[in-house]
């Protein structure tokens, strides 16, 4: 049995999350301002978002079926989901099978409860993690220390933001936001409260931080006796769950400790081995840009004399299945976590991954969240509409999920519950009115010809600054003034006559 | 019997309805009006239904799907007859093949949806119609003038007119295209995202009229009038001295000025 | 109820609308992919990764293992159970070397004192420039091939195949028995700070390829 780890000048054993992501999140467009105003980060994400689609671009040009390996990987997703209570069942008993201890978990709650319960019951007071993206999605880390053990992020990029009191911003680069001169400062600020310090004259290139992060975590992999995963994929024939990283720290976490915990989401399944055929293409290529990502790792169950002996699984719901339940809506859990979508964004790298209030920011974030915690929440009403559906995003996505689609489907979930709540408002009056109006040339004929009216009476020919809201688009805009004709009488004077 | 005078000309033979959009129709009427002569200069005969009104994209994209159906029903009916509906914007274009029939089917209108799909599938960009219809790249435009050209976002990525318009601009007459760099990215006006994240859009049309006056050209010629206000309305405003162009008006510019 | 009936019944109330059967998948798995020289292009793929990739006829392969792990600077190193013979000694009788075999007791801190370790593999990913070890005899456990800061791995021409379905393909079986399976495609690397590849963060720091002609 471990003794706790020291208590921070917080009285914390890990670094607290920063005060603004306990608040419920602010709705997109005030968050995307605090993004847009901060110059650091978006020359970084300019930079960084620069890099990555570039690498992606040239290794997907490589693949000369890459059309048809989308196709595939859409096709396998979507048969998969379309059974999905009977490929949970097979991956239940196949992971029984072979050792593991299946757990089911409804919500995020559940999870953690779950979670916490079988780290007691190792004796241990911390826990290391491989990066995962379903383990912040339930606030694992939180429901840890609360109950008094420490959860040690282990991914460079997740340390770096746990460190830095920070919140991940990237699905893939959860600290694209941070550049290296930042995180030498949140090296040499931060590491040796929580373990071994950063080494003196740190440098901030990146091979010695690297090198930093190596050393800082070597302890505690040595020690650690309980890891925490997710999984890219788990496939429901043989139980074999499947990490792809890069540095190695998932390999010592799935390898080093006795007691191995992975939390799953229900959609992560796919039916047979031959299928990570067509998803260990698309993942690597679409994630880091690179050919294959530097390891990847597949397990099933506890294999005898070597790697951890005790190996659970815990299958989580927390929302899926509202998504499953939508026809549309489900295209979204194809997602395979690339970010892609997000590097391709132009939203997304003006503002950063903060302003989307989840931890699956972007566009995807944008259809994903109000899928799974619906349209309540202010943040959940306007992420659909965070996205000038250039549809970027859709192209690239290596599941073909038509995420500019899905957006305008969430828009209109967003506006059925307005006008379910709220009858009487500007926006749905407007829209009535324009709607009116389109339903009738005549109608619009008798708004054109008001138009050009005031393009004749009126003396200017551009309209510069407006007062508010317009100046929503005049602050940095003018405008042409109306013309004197519109096409339909210039239509009727030159042709209709003429006919 | 006599010869008609369009014998011999590409688009022989053809009736084009023209969809002026309803954008074009009151704020660009120039638009609409060189896709007229382009489209007779080619020995098309055009026609103009008055019927039509709008294609409800921003209904739909602002998720009033109930509302953009007027929108649905009106094009179809307008157009249901003709064998090509020509429009200028990619956008406009896009959104009838993209959306149409599934905010008929949304309704539960199945007749509608049917509709609205056999229309579609008849529907084209200008940019295309030229090119892939009547097989043109040279329409015997002349245009001396720097211009650079910003692929608007649902004319690559909704309508795919893939690189149709490239095509009929090098082959313009005494045009110097300019390269524009990061092209491919949208200039953030997404319709009504400009007034809901008005902070963002301004950061990305700032951006997209940065990189176009870089450019050093005369003129940005796009396939939509709106992306083509938004970018031009920040170098108005920076005293960028770069006109707006719709590629419709370069191709409908000749050595004798423009016809129609 | 149990949390899985809960979720179970959630899953089957949500594809209630879902109507049978499946069409089919338009994929054909295992293909290999068509390239003029698999072997060359797996040399030249894991090069990119800044691996060190060296070709000898296995007659050669005990002096050039040796002269791999002297090039890294190693002192200690580690063999795994199952390693061919002939190597072993090879690299005993090299003499500047500690050699460990692994009898499965070694600590993770025990394997933190060991610079290297030298491990077979079951296939090569020529388009990719990954191996792949499925951990039996010759391969060691998984921490054997990872706490070691150098990893000298062998990997026979006759095992590299074109791509990633020809690789799965050929890795089911061992997949299906249970085995664990490690695929390296370079040295431990990350892109989280700015994006800017760097080699070397947990695993190996050093990938060193051996590949022998049959």
């Amino acid at each position: 049995m471990s003794t706790q780890p020291p208590r921070d000048r917080d009285g914390r054993l890990t670094p607290s999350p920063p005060e603004w992501s306990t608040r419920p999140a602010l709705p997109f467009p005030e968050a995307a301002r605090k993004g847009l105003e901060n110059e650091v980060q978006r020359a970084n994400l300019r930079h960084a978002t620069g890099t990555i689609r570039t690498k992606r671009a040239n290794v997907v040009a490589e693949v000369p079926h890459w059309e048809q390996l989308r196709s595939a990987g859409e096709a396998i997703k979507n048969r998969t989901l379309r059974h999905l209570d009977q490929h949970l069942e097979t991956l239940e008993a196949s992971l029984t099978r072979a050792g593991a201890t299946v757990h089911w978990a409804a919500d995020a709650a559940e999870a953690n409860r779950i979670i916490v319960d079988l780290v007691r019951a190792t004796g241990e007071h911390e826990v290391t993690k491989v990066k995962s993206m379903v383990t912040q999605e339930i606030g694992m880390n939180e429901a840890l220390e609360e109950a008094g053990i420490a959860a040690w992020e282990t991914d460079l990029a997740e340390l770096i933001v746990q460190l830095g009191h920070d919140f991940p911003s990237h699905i893939l680069v959860p600290a694209i936001h941070r550049n290296r001169g930042e995180i030498r400062e949140i090296f040499r600020e931060e590491m040796g409260t929580y373990g071994t310090p950063a080494p003196e004259g740190l440098s901030e290139e990146p091979v010695d931080l690297a090198g930093a992060a190596r050393t800082h975590l070597r302890n505690k992999f040595l020690r650690t006796k309980v890891a925490i995963s997710g999984a890219n994929f788990a496939v429901a024939e043989t139980g074999t769950l499947v990490v792809v990283e890069s540095e190695g720290n998932g390999r010592m976490n799935l390898t080093l400790p006795e007691t191995l915990i992975s939390v799953v989401g229900i959609e992560k399944v796919l039916p047979t081995v031959e299928d990570l055929e067509v998803f260990l293409q698309l993942l690597p290529r679409s994630s880091t840009g690179e050919r294959m990502n530097p390891y990847t790792s597949l397990w099933t169950g506890p294999h005898e004399g070597d790697g951890p002996q005790d190996v659970h699984v815990v299958l989580l719901d927390n929302g899926r299945t509202n998504a499953l339940a939508d026809p549309k809506g489900r295209e979204a859990l194809r997602c395979i976590r690339c970010s892609a979508c997000l590097n391709i964004c132009p939203v997304y790298e003006r503002v950063g991954g903060h302003a989307y209030g989840s931890v699956y920011p972007g566009p995807i974030g944008a259809i994903l969240n109000p899928q799974l915690r619906g349209v309540g929440s202010a943040i959940d009403k306007s992420l659909p509409f965070a996205s000038t559906l250039c549809g970027a995003c859709t192209d690239v996505c290596p599941v073909k999920i038509p995420i500019a689609d899905l957006l305008v489907h969430e828009r209109h979930r967003v506006v059925e519950e307005k006008k379910r709540h709220q009858a009487n408002q500007f926006e749905p009056a407007m829209m009535r009115a324009a709607s009116w109006v389109m339903a009738d040339h005549h109608r619009l004929e008798a708004a054109g010809r008001a138009s050009s009216l005031a393009g004749k009476l009126l003396p200017i020919r551009t309209i510069g600054p407006l007062p508010p809201p317009l100046s929503r688009w005049t602050q940095n805009r003018d405008v042409p003034m109306v013309p004197e004709q519109t096409f339909r009488q210039w239509w009727k004077e030159n042709r209709d006559e003429r006919a | 019997m006599t010869s008609e005078p369009s014998a011999g000309l590409p688009g022989a033979g053809k009736t084009v309805a023209l969809f002026a959009t309803c954008a074009n129709d009151v704020m660009f009427p120039g638009t609409p009006r060189a896709v007229v002569s382009i489209l007779e200069r080619l020995g098309c005969r055009v026609e103009f239904p008055p019927e039509q009104t709008c294609c409800g994209q921003v209904f739909t994209n602002t998720g009033y799907y109930p509302e953009a159906l007027p929108s649905v029903r009106t094009y179809a009916k307008a157009f249901g007859d003709y064998d090509y509906v020509v429009g200028p914007s990619g956008s406009c274009i896009g959104a009838v093949r993209h959306q149409h029939a599934m905010l008929a089917e949304e309704a539960g209108d199945l007749g509608l949806a049917a509709e609205s799909r056999a229309v579609a599938a008849r529907t084209y960009d200008i940019s295309e119609f030229l090119v892939n219809v009547l097989g043109v790249t040279d329409v015997g435009a002349y245009f001396p003038h720097r211009v650079t050209y910003h692929p608007t976002c649902h004319s690559v990525r909704v309508a795919r007119v893939g690189d149709a318009p490239y095509q009929l601009l090098r082959a313009v007459r005494g045009i110097q295209l300019l390269e524009l760099e990061f092209a491919d990215q949208c200039c953030g006006f997404g319709g009504t995202f400009s007034l809901k994240n008005p902070d963002v859009s301004r950061a990305m049309v700032n951006d997209k009229a940065r990189h176009v006056m870089d450019t050093g050209a005369e003129y940005l010629v796009t396939g939509d009038n709106l992306c083509a206000l938004n970018i031009s309305g920040v170098i108005h405003r920076n005293r960028g001295g770069i006109r707006p162009i719709h590629l419709a008006e370069i191709l409908a510019h000749t050595e004798q000025g423009v016809s129609a | 109820m149990s949390a899985r009936d809960v979720v179970l019944g959630r899953v089957r109330a949500a594809i209630a609308d879902v109507p049978e059967p499946d069409g089919p998948v338009d994929w054909t798995y295992g293909r290999a992919t068509g390239m003029p020289d698999v072997v060359g292009r797996f040399v030249e793929r894991v090069e990119d990764y800044r691996a060190t990739v060296v070709r000898c006829a296995s007659g050669d392969l005990p002096s050039e293992v040796v002269r791999a792990l002297g090039s890294t600077g190693a002192r200690r190193v580690v063999l795994p159970t199952g390693t061919d013979e002939r190597l072993h000694r090879a690299i005993r009788e090299a003499g500047e070397l500690s050699v460990v075999v692994d009898d499965g007791s070694l600590t993770a801190a025990d394997l933190d004192a060991i610079d290297a370790v030298v491990t077979t593999s079951v296939v090569g990913i020529a388009e990719t420039g990954t191996i792949v070890l499925d951990h039996g005899p010759g391969q060691g456990r998984r921490a054997l091939s990872l706490v070691p800061d150098r990893h000298v791995c062998l990997v026979r021409a006759g095992d590299v195949v074109s791509d990633v379905p020809e690789a799965v393909a050929a890795l089911a079986p061992a997949v299906r028995a249970g085995s664990p399976l490690t695929w390296i495609s370079g040295p431990s690397a990350t892109s989280d700070i700015e994006l800017s590849r760097v080699e070397g963060v947990h695993g190996p720091r050093t990938l060193w390829v051996v590949v022998v002609d049959d």
